[in-house]
């Protein structure tokens, strides 16, 4: 009797909704548990992975301090705010890297820019793209030394019209079966370095003056 | 328990065994999964990291299943085992990105494709909602081992006519002990980009699936004549 009142209100819809909102419930508990139990190690890997890129760019001669403690967002010429990473040395900023994105052939490239107080480039690197393996990805430290080639560059060296790949009349070499990828990490770059250029004064204004004491150590 | 069920249940393991790794294998034999076999067998090593983050979770979603499968009605049983699939597959995506984030760099992108895989709820319809606990733990592992048996060969057959290397970054997965498995097969190669593409999995797969036809129908054919002959006798 009773396994047949059971299998009735098996059948019922009560017990059908009971059943999905059970589980979600318990899903969606596992999940928030999860979610925050994880959240500050994933954090901090990706901050640990953030600063490679950056020691990267930006040489440890160059900067005594944590370069992800101090950072300011500045809005670039489309009106995007960019999150901008300092490098001090004895109160001074005496270098910079923000993150520009190019179009490549598939999608956007992310690439971390290292510039120097004076607007010389310190270094680039490839953070993600999605280019044609084997062709685009020539970018990427790892497959070529391509990217290197604009190490200690600026803006008017090579003058603005030759900051371009071969094939556009430029100075950067394109690869043989892909000229838009690298066509896109050079403008990305030259607009970084305009970028850089048109807003010079904010990117090195000392930030003593935004905290009060030893500027070191701004760990806000 | 008497030696009769005993037997009876070895030659069930056994069944579930073979089925899972080579007669009715995940990809060759249901041609389930065939998206993230494309997608990600550019290399040996990618193919057996997708493969072991899916056996993980298809090995956790069946038992899961197994569990609850008297209390799941037919009319919702989809949905349920949706969730439970998809908390299953974020949890694990947390949990490597958390605790394993070399591992997670590497194989990131493929862990969230792991939910809509459709060998994972195909596995919880097909097999584990009618089964035991322990078959069904043993059906998702044997699903997962075969599905990753498939990946590595493709992975490989691909790599090393695409690229001339074997297991290139497998030190990445494996930690940096398995770093003797990264082999330049053809120094100075040139590449040949077609393998690494989309296209080059799909006839690398093609091969793959005419070769285990072939290799059934042969077997197929001895049995036929064996038992032929058996008649004759």
């Amino acid at each position: 009797m009773s396994t047949l009142a059971w299998s009735n209100f098996r059948q019922g819809i009560g017990y059908q909704g009971l059943l999905l909102g059970g589980t979600v419930a318990l899903a969606a508990t596992l999940l928030v548990v999860a979610d925050r139990a994880t959240r500050e190690p994933i954090a901090q890997r990706q901050a640990e992975d953030m600063n490679a890129s950056l020691e990267q760019v930006i040489p440890s001669a160059l900067h005594e301090n944590d370069l992800l403690a101090n950072t300011l967002t500045l809005n670039d010429a489309s009106g995007t705010p960019t999150l901008v990473y300092r490098a001090l040395a004895e109160g001074q900023v005496t270098a910079v890297a923000f993150q520009v994105t190019g179009n490549g052939y598939a999608g956007e490239i992310a690439v971390i820019l290292g510039v120097a107080a004076d607007g010389k480039v310190l270094g680039a690197r490839v953070l993600s793209h999605k280019e044609t393996p084997g062709l685009g990805d020539k970018i990427e430290i790892a497959k070529d030394d391509w990217i290197l080639a604009f190490d200690g560059l600026s803006l008017g060296n090579p003058p603005a019209e030759r900051w371009g790949v071969k094939k556009d009349g430029g100075d950067f070499d394109q690869f043989s079966g892909a000229t838009i990828t690298p066509r896109g990490v050079v403008r990305a770059l030259k607009g970084g370095l305009e970028f850089f250029a048109a807003h010079r004064d904010e990117f090195i204004a000392p930030p003593a003056l935004q905290t009060s004491g030893t500027p070191l150590t701004t760990d806000n | 328990m008497t030696t009769a069920t005993d037997k009876k249940a070895g030659i069930q393991w056994g069944r579930i065994t073979r089925d899972g790794l080579w007669s009715n294998n995940v990809v060759l034999s249901q041609s389930l999964a065939l998206c993230p076999t494309l997608a990600v067998t550019g290399t040996a090593t990618n193919g057996l990291g997708m493969g072991l983050a899916t056996t993980a979770v298809l090995l956790v979603s069946n038992v899961l299943i197994s569990l609850i499968r008297d209390l799941v009605t037919p009319e919702v049983r989809i949905p349920v085992y949706i969730v439970v699939i998809a908390t299953l597959v974020t949890l694990v995506d947390l949990g490597l990105n958390a605790y394993a984030h070399e591992l997670h760099k590497v194989l990131g992108l493929f862990i969230a494709l792991i939910v809509v895989n459709c060998a994972i709820l195909g596995r919880a319809e097909a097999f584990a909602s009618k089964n035991p606990v322990s078959s069904a733990a043993l059906d998702g592992l044997m699903m997962g081992l075969g599905f990753t048996a498939i990946l590595v060969v493709l992975g490989g057959v691909r790599e090393i006519v695409g690229s001339g290397t074997l297991f290139a970054g497998a030190s990445l997965l494996l930690g940096q002990a398995m770093s003797f498995l990264e082999l330049t097969l053809i120094p100075d190669y040139r590449g040949f980009l077609l393998a690494i593409l989309p296209p080059g999995g799909f006839l690398a797969l093609g091969f793959l699936l005419a070769g285990k036809r072939v290799i059934d129908a042969r077997a197929a054919e001895a049995k036929r004549r064996e038992s032929l002959a058996l008649k004759t006798a």
